[in-house]
């Protein structure tokens, strides 16, 4: 495959974390490295257990095609495979997987002389998964807990959850994540049409700086953070979205069993005016 | 003097070492300022919520989530408030009945003498144990009429025999005693009034339909602020969802949603349960989805309709003003004034047995 000319820059040797000059190497466009090795064995083991449960279940619908979770009596030990097994290997292989993916983020930043914002931002979305599967289900003793492998089962997961708690937007936690979230794809949205609108002027106008953008942003907010400010921005606010999304699980359940509306008797029980 | 100045001096001194800190390190000052504020804020926030470990109970198919989850420490104090009272000890019969026996027997009257005097002494220590008989009698003449505390406990021996006779789909073999209710208490702790119309304005954020101000009897949300008067006096419909994929022809609007939400959480504080105890949350209204439990809950609901209505609401006359609700109404049954916190009374524990007088079909 031939190489744009610019690639060549970036075809940096070294920067490995494990593995020497072994697989320091690219195949087409792709950087291998270890971590893209174990990425794809992963992945490949991942896959291929998801489509065995599939092919053991009811269905090859693939709305409806359900990898679920042990039952709660087999606690933390392992479950047969068609019980709840096929569950526990998928979720090993996926965190298998995501965290040599953001390893080879790790090799490559190291390869470009750049900083680790990439795999950092990344192991935010890690994180939350893991909270999911392994954290939550390890302080409340059982795998069960974790939420199933299907299109549509995984949402009524999520459903079941949010109703255990009675009315899961009065968790505080699920607040923040959500205002992060909204937040984060908000401000992108705006920075990527301000990006858009510089760079694609009405007819024959020049091309415009981020000078424009600032003075844009400054007519209609009175404040721009620019063009530096505005991706450290984005990335602390995507980063908490997922961040706080794992604290919001993870409350929920071992550290607060009943409604969330009723947490919030705490500010009514504030002896100003209880 | 030195020895009095030195602990000022020392607090002088690290004043201005720490300024001078802040003026020479900013970053790292501000660094410290942000992280001791975190600290600070987990655990303010750790000391809202409780600890591990906690227990649960898997009520669907695996990896649906449907399950109840419990904190021991808190179950504990529920499990210790929701005992029986230990059974008065059996008597041997008189061999004549009760009508014989006493004067002006209305509901009893076929009851064996002894029985009825143990039915009695029962009665005085579940609802009123200081007060004893003269809450209901006058002492001077036991067979009279005079206080009206006696025509209610009338009706609502007839209410427990319709409940343990005709409402077996509901309290199943439990069944019910005064005591499921009363506990002690002349009025059980948990009964219901009809409000007064919303917009009181209670509450500092509390809006014209009534939200903004969090409300016990919807589990403490913004929800309705009165969600029985409508479904567990009147019968308006609950279910708001619609039968067909597309919802056509359901013209039911969010708010209604908001009054079947808050009935809703008033039957899961009730319990001491969540929606999954009953329910799929997928689809609310699917009884194939659902757990066994919804099928009590269900006639649960056409049960306290039926008492509210043919029990409670002809004995608005008997009370007096004082025992009234705001609108004037008589005090009412929810799902709370037997369940009190627990999925079933007393954990599931019944006397009911050692008192067959509230467990006979009414005389017409």
């Amino acid at each position: 495959m031939a190489m744009l000319n610019f690639e060549y820059k970036y075809r940096v040797r070294g920067g490995t974390l494990v593995g020497g000059d072994l697989f320091d190497f690219w195949v087409g466009p792709f950087y291998v490295g270890f971590f893209g090795v174990t990425t794809a064995f992963f992945s490949l083991v991942g896959t291929l257990l998801i489509i065995w449960g599939a092919a053991i279940g009811p269905t090859w619908n693939v709305w409806r095609i359900n990898i679920a979770p042990p039952d709660l009596s087999y606690g933390l030990g392992f479950a047969p495979l068609r019980e709840g097994g096929l569950w526990q290997w998928i979720t090993f292989c996926a965190l298998g997987a995501f965290c040599s993916w953001a390893l080879r983020m790790v090799e490559i930043a190291r390869k470009l002389g750049m900083g680790l914002h990439v795999p950092i931002a990344f192991s935010g979305a890690i994180l939350a998964y893991f909270t999911l599967e392994v954290i939550r289900p390890v302080l409340m003793g059982g795998w069960g807990h974790g939420f199933p492998y299907g299109i549509l089962s995984h949402l009524d997961w999520v459903s079941n959850v949010g109703y255990q708690h009675l009315q899961f937007h009065y968790n505080p936690a699920h607040m923040i994540a959500v205002t992060f979230f909204f937040t984060t794809t908000f401000i992108l949205a705006m920075h990527g049409g301000a990006v858009l609108s510089s760079l694609n002027p009405p007819g024959d106008e020049p091309v415009k700086t981020s000078a424009h953008e600032d003075s844009f942003f400054r007519d209609l907010i009175v404040y721009s953070i620019g063009p530096l400010g505005i991706h450290r921005l984005g990335w602390f606010c995507a980063i908490n979205a997922g961040v706080w999304s794992a604290i919001c699980i993870v409350i929920s359940g071992p550290l607060w069993t009943r409604g969330w509306p009723e947490w919030w008797n705490w500010w009514l029980n504030l002896p100003f005016w209880r | 003097m030195r020895a009095l100045t030195a602990p000022l001096e020392l607090v002088a001194l690290a004043l201005r070492y720490s300024l001078a800190g802040i003026v020479a390190h900013p970053w790292r000052t501000r660094a410290w300022v942000v992280g001791l504020i975190a600290i600070a804020l987990v655990f303010a926030f750790g000391s809202t919520l409780e600890r591990l470990p906690v227990t649960s109970v898997q009520l669907g198919y695996r990896g649906t989530a449907m399950e109840a989850e419990y904190n021991p420490r808190l179950l504990k104090p529920e499990i210790e408030a929701n005992r029986l009272l230990p059974a008065l000890p059996a008597v041997p019969d008189a061999g004549i009945p009760s009508s014989k026996a006493y004067k002006n027997i209305k509901v009893l009257q076929t009851a064996d003498a002894n029985q009825f005097l143990r039915q009695m002494g029962a009665f005085a220590n579940w609802i009123n144990p200081a007060a004893g008989c003269a809450y209901c009698h006058s002492l001077n003449n036991m067979a009279s009429d005079s206080l009206y505390t006696k025509t209610v406990t009338r009706r609502m021996i007839q209410m427990t025999r319709e409940i343990n006779t005709n409402w077996k789909a509901h309290v199943g073999g439990v069944g019910v005693t005064c005591y499921t209710c009363h506990r002690g208490n002349s009025i059980p702790q948990n009964v219901w009034f009809t409000e007064p119309p919303p917009g009181a304005g209670h509450g500092l954020a509390e809006t014209g339909t009534g939200q903004g101000s969090p409300d016990k009897a919807s589990g403490l949300t913004t929800l309705a602020s009165d969600p029985f008067t409508p479904f567990l006096l009147n019968a308006m419909p609950i279910r708001v969802t619609g039968v067909s994929d597309l919802n056509i022809g359901n013209n039911a609007s969010t708010k209604q949603a908001e009054w079947t939400y808050g009935l809703m959480m008033h039957f899961a504080t009730s319990l001491g349960v969540a929606c999954t105890y009953c329910h799929n949350t997928n689809n609310f209204a699917s009884w194939d989805q659902g757990t066994p439990n919804r099928v009590p809950a269900w006639y649960g609901i056409r049960m306290v309709r039926d008492l509210n209505r043919n029990y409670m609401l002809p004995l608005t006359n008997v009370f007096p003003a004082g025992r009234k609700g705001p609108m004037g109404d008589v005090a009412k049954i929810n799902c709370a004034t037997c369940h009190q916190g627990a999925y079933k009374p007393f954990y599931g524990a019944s006397d009911l047995a050692a008192y067959p007088l509230l467990a006979q079909r009414n005389t017409p």
